[in-house]
Formats: C-alpha cells, structure tokens, sequence
C-alpha cells in the first residue's frame, strides 16, 4: 500500500463535519440570543446590524431578523448623511445577494430587497434589472425574482418593447415558463393596443399598469391589436406543436383567444301580476342591496320595495325579486310601466306590462348577447376558423392529447355551438378516455354546453319549455337564463341534486326529472308558482327534515322515509313558503 | 530549477500555461544537454513495485492516471517532445515545426543499436520498437494569407481586392500556378525565422472591431494564440470521459466550453440543427407540423427501449431505411441522420436509435447542446491526467523513447541505451513494428479564416456531397475557446478517408470557404464568394485510426498492452472504454480512478514539515534526487502581455503564495533527462 497518499476516513469526516456543525449551532443560539436582548433594550446600532447579518447569512429566512434591521436602518437613516445611508444601503444590498445565494426563494430577502431599494437615495436600477435577470437565468421560473423584477421596471421606467423583447428571450430558451409568458400577456395591450380602443395611457411607463380602472365598462383596454394577435398565435402554435403537454402555451393561448368580459347590465325584468313580484336578472351576480337598485313604477320610485335574492343563502346572485306594494299591479285592465335603474353601473332596463296580460318581461336573449361564447368570442370568425385549422392538425398528430382536444372544443362553440355540438359530443368521449383522472369535470362542462345549446334552441323557438332528456347531464348550470321557462324536462340525466340556483326558476310549473340520481327535494323550495313534479327512479335517501308546507299532501306518493332506490314521487306540488 | 522548467512545461499545470508549452521545454532540454543525472537504478525492482512504462495519448495518460492514483509506480515515455501525442495540441509555431519535424523524420534509425545490444543479458529475449512514426501521412500545407510584412496590415480588408502581396522576397512561391486553385507552400521555407524580425516589435493589439487583414506575418506573430489540435473531437456531456473527469476529480485541472450550436450544411446552405426543445421551439425552417413530427421521433428515441415494437421490423436493417419508414419529412430525416445520430448508411437501426438517444441525453445538462470542448484544445485532456498521475506520483520523460523489449518483459531499453526495468508495458500502436495496420484512416485538417459574425463554437455536420464522398464533420472554434487569434476561427473537417485528406476535402473546403487563389487575395466585391470566410492557411493529412484493432491480433508479450491512436468517432467513449480496461488487466482488484482526495484530507506524515510534496517524496528518494526546496508553483499568469516579456526562468520565481485549487496541488517536479 505504500505510495499512497493517505488520505482522512469517512468516519473522520464525519466527526469533523458533525463537530463542525455544532460549533456553528452554539454560535448562532449566542448571536440569536444577544440579538433579542439588544432589540427588547431598544438598541438600534450598528452592532445589531452586525449580529442579525451574520445569522441572516446562515439563515436568510428569520423574518424577525429582517423586521429589525429595517428598524434600525430606518433609524440610522435619522442621523446619517445622504451619503452615509446611500453606502449603508448599498452595503445591505450587496449583503442581501448573498443571502439570495443561500436561499434564492427566500421571501424574506426579495421583500427586504425590495424595502431596501425603495429607500436607496440613488439607485443604481441596472445593476437591480441585471441582478434579476442572473437570476432569471438560474431559474427562470422563480417567482419571487419576477415579483421583484416588476417593481424594479416599474420604478426604473423600463420601455414596455424592451420588456418585451426580454419576455421574448424566457420564452425563447425555455417556453415553459407561465411567468413569461403573463408578463406578455400584460405588456402587449400596452405596445400595440387595439385600434379604437382606448390606447394605454403613455403615462403607463411611469406609474405602471393598473393604476386607473378603464372608465366604461364598454371598453377593454387589455385587448391587442389583430396585427400582433397574429403574430402570437403564431409563437405560441410553435410552443405548442413542440411541446403539446406544456400546459403554459395553452393557457397563454386561451388567453389570446377570449379575453372578452361581459358587459355588466340589467338583461331581464319579469313582473306578474299575480304574484305581484318582479323579478330582475343581471348578466352576473351582484349584491342587489349595496348596487344601488331602484324600482321605478309608473313613474314613481318605489322606496320600500325589499330586494331578496332568489335563494335565500344567496347575497349575491343573478336574480333578484321583490314584492310590489298590494294591489298595484292586480288589476288586469290597467297598464304599467316598469323601470329598473342600476345605480352604480348607469344602467337600466323597462318593462310594461300591458292590458290583458298576467305577466310581462322584457330581455336580452343569451343569443343577443352571444352569451356562450364569450370565452373566445372577441376573435374574428376567420382568425378563429384558421386557428381551428391548425389544432384540428395537431389532433392529428395527436389524437390523444387532452390540452388539444380541450382547446378544439373551446373554438368550435365560439364559432358554431349548434353546428358542432356532434363533434363536440365526440371529443369530449375522448376527453374523458384519455385523462379519466378529470372525467368529471369534462361531464360537467358537457352538460354546460348541452344546457346553452338547448337554451340557445328555446331561444329560437321563442317557447318557455326547456327539455334535455338524456343528455348525461351532470350538473344544471346557466339556470339565471332560465327565469321564464314554465315547463321543464330533465329526466334520464345523471343529475344528483337540484342545485339552490334552481329557485331562479320562477316561473316554473312543471318539472320533469324521471330516471336520475337525485338525492333530496332541496333546490326546489322557492319555487312560488310549482305546480307538477314528477321524480320518478331517483335515489331520494331522505327528505329534508326542514318543514315545509304542502298543502296538497294528498297528491303525494311517496314515502319520505324510506331507503328507497326507487321512487314513484309524483305531482308534489309545493306551495313556496317564503 | 530544471525539474520545475520541466513540469511545468509538461504536465499542463494550468491550461492557461499552454501557450508556452513548447518553449519552455525547449529551454529546459538546452540547459539539460549533456548532463546525465539520472540512472535507471533509481528503480529497485526486488524493492519497490515495478513501473509501468507508458506513452501518453488519451488512453494511456487514463491508465497512468489510474495506476498512479492507487499507489502503482508509473513512469511515462515520450519520443517526442511534446505531449499527448497524436491528441496533441500545437500553437502554430509548434506546429511548423512539428511539420517540419515530419518531414525530415525518416532518416536517423540506424547507429544506436549497438549501445543498447550490450546492455541485454544473457538469454534474453528482444524486441526492437518502431522508432518512426508511422500513423500520419499525406502531409501538405498551403497558405492563402497575404504574404506582405506586417507593417503593411493597416490595409482594410474591404478595400478593393488589389494585388496587395508583397514583393517577392525569399518565401514567395510560384504565384501563378493557375490550374490549380491552390498552390502549394513549400514548408521549410515559410519557417518562422523569416518572419521573425517584427514580431518583437511592440505592436497595437489589434482592435477586433476594426477588419483588418491578416497577414501570414501576423498569424506567425500571433502564433501563440492558436492551440490547434491533431485530433478534432467534442465531449459528450454524458460521455464516459467526461463521467470519468468527474469522477476521479481531474475537470479541476480544466475549464470547458458548451457548445453553442449544431449545424448543418444542406443544399448548400448552413443551417441550425433543432435539437433541443428551445431549438425546435425557436425554429423558423421547420413548418409547425416538422417541429411536432420531429419532438415526437425525439420523444420516442428518449425510451426507445421500451417500444421494441415500433422498431422491431427493421433490427436488421440500416437507419436509414428506418427514418424513411417513419413520417418524417425529408428536412427531419436528414437533421436526425446526419446531425443527431451522427451515423453512416450501414448502420443499424438500433444503433443508430442509441446514438440519437445517447444525443439527445447529453442535452440540457450543461445547456442547449450536448458537447463540451475543452478551453485551450482537447490536447488539454491527456494533459490533465498526465497531472493528476504526477500528482500521485508518476513521472514523466520526453524526448526519451525504447527501442526494444527485454524478455517478455521485464525491462525496456530507451534511446539513450539505457535499461529499465517494468512490469507491464503499455504502448501506443504507432511503436508496434511489423504488425498488421491501416484499416481505415481518417483525414483532417485545419484552416483558420476570418470575418465571420459571431463568437461561437460549432459542430457542423456536411453530408456527402456525392456518392463517393465521405461525410465531413467540421468543428468551427471562435478565439473564445482559447484555440485561435481573435478575428480568427479555427476549423478542425475531419472525415474518413477515402482517397488522401486533400482530395477528400477539397471540395468540402471550396464549397464553404473562399479560397483565395494567391495568398492575400479578396474576393470581388458583390460576388457570392465575398459572402464565405476567407481562408488563411489550410493543413492536410491523414491520421490512421487503428482504434478497430482487436488487442489480440498483436503477437506481443503478456504484459505489453497495446493502445490505439485516436478513433474517428466524435466522442471519447472509445479511449476511455480502451483504457478502463487495459487498467483491469493491470490491476483487476483495484478501483478504476478514484476520486483524488481534497487537500485538506491529506495527512501528511512528517508534519512537522508539511511540504506539499508529499506524494512525490517517495518517488523522488528513490530517484535519489531531492525534491526537497522545489515546490514552488507557477503562479497563474495573464496570458497575453506577460507572455512576451516573461522569460521561463523570471517566472518561476513566485513563492507559492496564492490558494487556488492548483496552488494546494502537490507539485515537485521528478526530472528525467
């Protein structure tokens, strides 16, 4: 063995090592100790500075550490020169690099970096920007260095292109990166804005995005101009053909093709004179009691009218109802003319109510509104109708991916839910087939796209009578769309419940629900003018012990009580107790 | 002082150390002239474990690196006066005179042989070695730069294309040799000296910016700048050498560059291969379909094992056909045949599916493509084993060859008739006599030229240009990696041979470069050709690649254990391979390259004194020289100015002092001469 070099056994290294480390243990309770004191005595020197730097360098993620040193930063910075605090800062910034090194998620550093550099007389913002992109360069998805980069960029008035091209250079060396491709997602309607829109206020540089709501809600100023649009389809197909199961491309994707929000506004008033009620829906759910929503009828405000939401556990919904005051509508032979202002949005809607008439409404359909598209509904029909092109070619590449599949789907109801609702059907089959993991959720979105094609198809029938039998219902959505409909057929579904948005049905008289799986009578309490139900083959385990009034009990044939698989449960009709 | 004139000068100390290599043992072996002081009896074979005696190339700086490290006695040879052998790298001054030395070669062989006879005892068996070397041939060298004196460079190259070259002095060729677009150089004329008057003369470091044109003078000026190797090949970043640099701790001697991108030349254009997902991503020639065709083959060649299906009808068949049974497009197909796979139409398909995997698992660990070169040249490699095996304790001989093998054997003869014996004996195939040889070689070459945008390091792949063409591989080195001048690229083809390296190249060559047809000469503005780099000087030869042999076709002893020259492959895997397994015919119970202990867990014996020459203590005693009080080191020099001014002896001096990881190295120098 001789002529070796002798070298220390592990064994050796291990007890070095482990003497090592307690050793080091000692020291930091010692320093940690006597930093604590320092602090209950008040002590704000540069000693402490000393102390809490040297363990925040072991251990850059002691927050109370950190809350102290700007303590005593803050109160260095009272009796230091400009130049004093300008060298004591940038000593803490270069201190803070290497608590990064130590720990480059650390959330405690990147926020003191951030406090530090808020404070720093004259910052030297390139050296921050090119710290980032070190950074970045390391570990391109670390957020907590995005985070930081932002304030850097908003404070240091970066040019929103060069910003861009620096997205361009993430995505280039690695496309998998939500945070690149966001930040795009933000700097475009800022560089290349959609003419006629409202362009970014040029002041954006400074004071950044966000700072001033758009004035109208007509306007989106994140929308971007179709020139562009192209072009970002273009990179993020390249993203997505390299790499189909990346799921950043395809959320960027979804993103370019539907930003549309919809336009907040009164889209019904119904009012009836029997039950002397008028009932409102909005595009979406608002809190009618602090929106500032004002019955105006026959000219005059109606003051004391109660607003309640159409389900009592509600305080925002869709639909909201109210008593009028008795006997002012009752009389068949008067006119009315109603109106509903929504204060806070400058919106309103009219309604009258004619001679002769139990009940008038006045609407938007979902097909005016083009309601069911709005996911992807800004796109042009031809940009949508090429890029439907181009995935169709990729499904054909790869007919299992799911993102692809999803995406096919998502363009096909924004361009024709009715005259795609077959190939629809189809791939959702396969949907469920290859990611089984989320087949519930592909049920569920099914039946919401069956339900807005049916109601699509009620629409251009112009009936109240709603029928989606044997459609593998899963779940009722869209329900707020339904405020008029009077017969309702959702038998052979597999529904489980009626959801409590159900009582948005008020004008509902029949309901058919034969051959699913509903549990329980909830959903159907606040139904003021229910007259028929028929449940027949459901799985109704238990009624609900909650009392309700049903007057017509003799109609019932049923036995609530009973473990029951199946259920003849016929003509309940429940009186709503309100 | 001479031990560390020599170990530094040999063992590659530090890569940045290269440049002056070839001078400093220059000046060692003057001092060292006539002076005998070391004597074969230093080895006590009844004492001591017998060496092993080696000469380095790759693989046996491996196996000299291996041994030394778990306690074996190695002593390493070299006929040359350089190292590493045919894996050397050369500045340009070297390598003059390494084509000179080549050329003149042939002749002293003869008179010696009587010393030697009488050292043989009775009985005793001989073995005479080749004393030539016999693995490059077809050597030519041509030159294109302006021939004109130096002071004239300030001419800008985009000043229209006069006859700008200098009178005839006493190096002008025939200039007007017209047939041929070339002309040949008649070497020994174009030697340094001529040349050498300006060079001292302080000159402007050329602003890179400014085009200036490159004159002969100047590269010769600037001739340290170029560390141009023999052999042209990349580490795979998952290759077995770069696994083993890891593993034993030798990449602490060496720095190394990625890659930056993967060409190829198709329809005679250049173009960048997609290889990684960034590459494809970032692709503007492939159609987007091209792009998901190709990351989906590349997908399927990750695990390819684990679909036996999918190719399973074409085991026996080439991968080529292969590539063309599946949808890929024409563009994919070549990409993926030439660029990934890298293999010839022969090849199988499975082994074809390995290379592309092999490829494409190397991506990504050191970045976007899979190669590593090292900085200062692949020369810089053996060196560094050949440092860590000094380290242990080897020692190290150049300009010091055998002539023959005693008995099977137990000792070997050197050059200078003396006797030393060993125990094994490891040996590069050029000194094997009378052996079977030559079953394929390949050629290569080396042009610089100028002009070209950006500063990177790329592998362009050039498929056949007919069918009788070999395909060429060409790895194009920016000054960033420390192998050429700035302003200059240094451009390794290499190909297997079909016919000599210049007929194989040629067309190659006139096809991506401008040549101009007398030296200095512009391409006419506007034409096409001013789009090419300009060539400057253009070296030919063929190399033998001997790495196909089977070990056992050599009628040599049972301890001699022949080592193959370069292979033609890209990667190393081969030498590496070779070498771990001669080392376990050598040492079969012991690990293959450990990895060599942190200075600060070394115990030292004597503490009292604590030399950092530990490890050679034993080996300098039983050379009966003292290392002791020669354990300075060479303090790390900024290449460039110093290089001038410093002499050897000036920079030596330095105490050691500073404490980088090669300052704590032990480091006494064992001098042979």
């Amino acid at each position: 063995m001789h002529g070796r070099v002798k070298v220390k056994s592990t064994a050796q290294q291990e007890e070095e090592k482990r003497k090592g480390r307690e050793k080091k243990l000692k020291v930091y309770l010692t320093v940690r100790d006597a930093i604590f004191s320092k602090r209950s005595n008040g002590e704000l020197d540069e000693e402490a500075l000393q102390f809490t730097q040297q363990l925040l360098c072991s251990n850059p993620d002691f927050a109370t550490l950190w809350n102290y040193r700007r303590e005593i930063l803050l109160h260095l910075e009272t009796v230091k020169e400009e130049d004093e605090i300008q060298k004591l800062y940038e000593a803490e910034l270069f201190f803070i690099e290497t608590c990064l090194k130590m720990n480059p998620k650390s959330y405690g550093s990147w926020h003191h970096r951030g406090w530090v550099s808020s404070r720093l007389p004259r910052p030297d913002w390139t050296r921050e920007l090119s710290l980032c992109d070190r950074c970045l360069s390391l570990d391109d998805r670390n957020f907590h260095c995005w985070d930081y980069r932002r304030l850097v960029v908003k404070a240091s008035g970066v040019p929103v292109d060069q910003e861009l091209q620096f997205t361009d250079r993430l995505i280039g060396s690695n496309f998998s990166n939500y945070s690149s491709w966001h930040y795009r997602s933000t700097l475009l309607p800022l560089l290349h804005p959609e003419p006629g829109s409202e362009p970014a206020s040029p002041c954006r540089k400074q004071n950044n995005t966000h700072t001033s709501p758009t004035a109208s809600p007509q306007t989106h100023s994140h929308r971007v101009c179709e020139e562009q649009l192209l072009k970002e389809y273009e990179l993020v197909q390249n993203a997505f053909f390299t790499d189909p199961n990346d799921q950043s491309a395809w959320f960027y994707y979804r993103w370019l093709l539907g930003r549309a929000e919809r336009e907040e506004l009164i889209s019904c008033v119904y009012v009836s004179r029997e039950g002397e009620r008028v009932a409102v829906a909005f595009s979406k759910p608002v809190n009618a009691l602090t929106e500032g929503l004002m019955l105006v009828l026959d000219g005059q405000q109606q003051q004391r009218v109660e607003w309640r939401s159409a389900h009592p556990r509600f305080r925002h919904s869709p639909v909201w109802l109210c008593e009028l005051p008795p006997g002012s509508v009752s009389d068949i032979n008067n006119e009315h003319n109603l109106t509903v202002h929504w204060m806070e949005k400058h919106t309103h809607r009219d309604c009258a109510l004619y001679t002769g008439r139990p009940e008038s409404w006045c609407r938007d359909s979902a097909t005016d509104q083009e309601l069911f598209r709005s996911e992807l509904s800004v796109e042009k029909t031809s940009v949508l109708q090429s890029e439907l092109q181009s995935c169709t070619q990729l499904l054909e590449l790869e007919p299992q991916n799911k993102w692809c599949l999803l995406t096919i789907v998502l363009l096909m109801r924004a361009l024709d839910p009715l005259g795609h609702e077959k190939e629809t059907l189809a791939h959702f089959q396969t949907l469920k087939e290859v990611d089984p993991m989320r087949s519930s959720y592909y049920s569920d979105l099914c039946s919401k796209f069956m339900i807005e094609n049916t109601i699509l198809k009620m629409e251009y029938a112009e009936v109240r009578v709603f029928s989606l039998s044997d459609k593998n219902l899963s779940t009722l959505c869209h329900l707020d769309q339904l405020l008029l409909v009077t017969h309702i057929n959702l038998s052979s579904n597999q529904l489980v419940r009626f959801p409590p948005q159900f009582s948005m049905l008020q004008c509902l008289e029949v309901l058919e629900a034969d051959d699913n799986a509903i549990g329980n009578l909830e959903g159907l309490y606040h139904l003021p003018k229910l007259e028929e139900v028929s449940l027949k083959n459901n799985r109704i385990l238990y009624a609900t012990k909650q009392s309700c009034s049903i007057p017509a009990a003799s109609q019932i044939m049923c036995n609530y009580f009973h473990f029951l698989l199946v259920i003849y449960f016929y003509c309940v009709a429940l009186h709503a107790s309100c | 002082m001479r031990g560390k004139d020599f170990y530094k000068g040999g063992v590659g100390c530090e890569c940045r150390f290269k440049a002056e290599t070839q001078r400093r043992n220059s000046v060692f072996l003057h001092v060292q002239a006539g002076v005998k002081w070391w004597c074969v009896s230093g080895y006590n074979p009844a004492v001591e474990d017998p060496p092993s005696v080696k000469w380095p190339g790759l693989t046996e700086s491996v196996i000299a690196a291996a041994c030394s490290r778990v306690g074996q006695r190695v002593l390493h040879l070299d006929r040359r006066n350089y190292y590493a052998g045919n894996w050397a790298s050369f500045t340009l001054n070297g390598l003059l005179s390494w084509i000179e030395e080549y050329k003149k070669s042939p002749d002293d062989q003869t008179d010696v042989e009587q010393e030697w006879r009488e050292k043989i005892e009775e009985g005793e068996e001989v073995l005479t070695l080749n004393s030539v070397d016999s693995t490059i041939s077809n050597l030519e060298v041509f030159t294109y730069a302006s021939e004109e004196p130096e002071e004239e460079e300030e001419v800008k190259a985009t000043s229209v294309g006069t006859q700008n070259s200098s009178g005839p002095d006493d190096t002008t060729p025939d200039k007007d040799d017209d047939e041929e677009h070339q002309h040949q150089e008649p070497e020994n004329e174009q030697t340094p000296e001529t040349q050498e008057e300006p060079e001292n003369e302080p000159q402007p470091e050329p602003v890179p910016e400014v085009k200036k044109k490159i004159t002969y003078a100047k590269l010769i000026k600037e001739g340290r700048r170029f560390n141009i190797d023999l052999v042209s090949k990349l580490l795979y970043s998952r290759g077995l050498l770069v696994d083993l640099l890891i593993k034993s701790n030798v990449s602490r001697y060496a720095e190394f560059k990625n890659l930056s991108r993967i060409l190829t030349c198709r329809n005679g254009k250049i173009e960048q291969v997609p290889c990684s997902r960034a590459d494809v991503f970032g692709s503007k020639q492939l159609s987007m379909v091209e792009k998901r065709m190709l990351m989906k083959f590349l997908t399927f060649c990750l695990d390819f094992e684990q679909h036996p299906e999918e190719f399973q009808d074409f085991s026996q068949k080439p991968f080529w056909d292969y590539l063309r049974s599946r949808s890929l497009t024409e563009n994919l197909q070549h990409f993926v045949f030439s660029s990934i796979a890298m293999v010839d139409q022969e090849t199988l398909t499975e082994e074809g599916l390995r290379a592309t995997q092999h490829f494409l698992r190397c991506l990504g660990r050191y970045g976007n493509t899979p190669f590593l070169f090292p900085l200062y040249g692949l020369g810089e490699i053996p060196q560094c084993f050949c440092r860590m095996c000094a380290v242990f304790g080897g020692i190290y001989c150049l300009r010091h060859s055998v002539q023959c093998l005693v008995n099977m054997v137990k000792a070997v003869i050197d050059t200078h008739g003396q006797r030393i014996s060993c125990s094994h004996l490891v040996v590069e195939d050029g000194y094997i006599r009378d052996e079977q040889r030559t079953r394929s070689r390949f050629s290569e070459r080396c042009i610089y030229y100028n002009f070209s945008p950006c500063m990177q390091i790329s592998l362009v792949t050039v498929p056949p240009l007919d069918s009788s063409s070999p395909a060429v591989r060409m790895v194009e080195l920016s000054s960033s990696s420390m192998t050429c001048m700035p302003g200059t690229y240094l451009v390794h083809l290499t190909c297997s041979s079909v016919g000599s390296a210049r007929e194989d190249l040629e067309p190659v060559i006139s096809k991506l470069f401008y040549v101009p047809s007398s030296p200095g000469e512009e391409p006419a503005p506007g034409c096409e050709e001013e789009q090419k780099p300009v060539t400057l000087w253009i070296m030919f030869f063929n190399m033998r690649d001997s790495s196909g042999l089977d070990p056992s076709c050599y009628t040599l002893p049972t301890n001699v254990h022949v080592c193959t020259g370069p292979d033609a492959s890209l990667g190393n895997d081969y030498s590496i391979t070779l070498a771990e397994s001669v080392f376990r015919q050598l040492l079969p119970d012991e690990e293959f390259c450990p990895p060599a202990p942190n200075p600060e867990d070394i115990i030292y014996d004597g503490d009292g004194t604590q030399t950092e020459g530990a490890a050679f203590q034993e080996a300098g005693d039983a050379l009966g020289t003292s290392a002791a009080g020669e354990e300075e080191e060479e303090e790390p020099q900024e290449n460039d100015q110093s290089e001038e001014s410093s002499e050897p002896a000036a920079s030596s001096e330095s105490a050691a002092q500073d404490s980088t990881n090669e300052s704590e190295v032990p480091e006494t120098p064992p001098t042979l001469e």
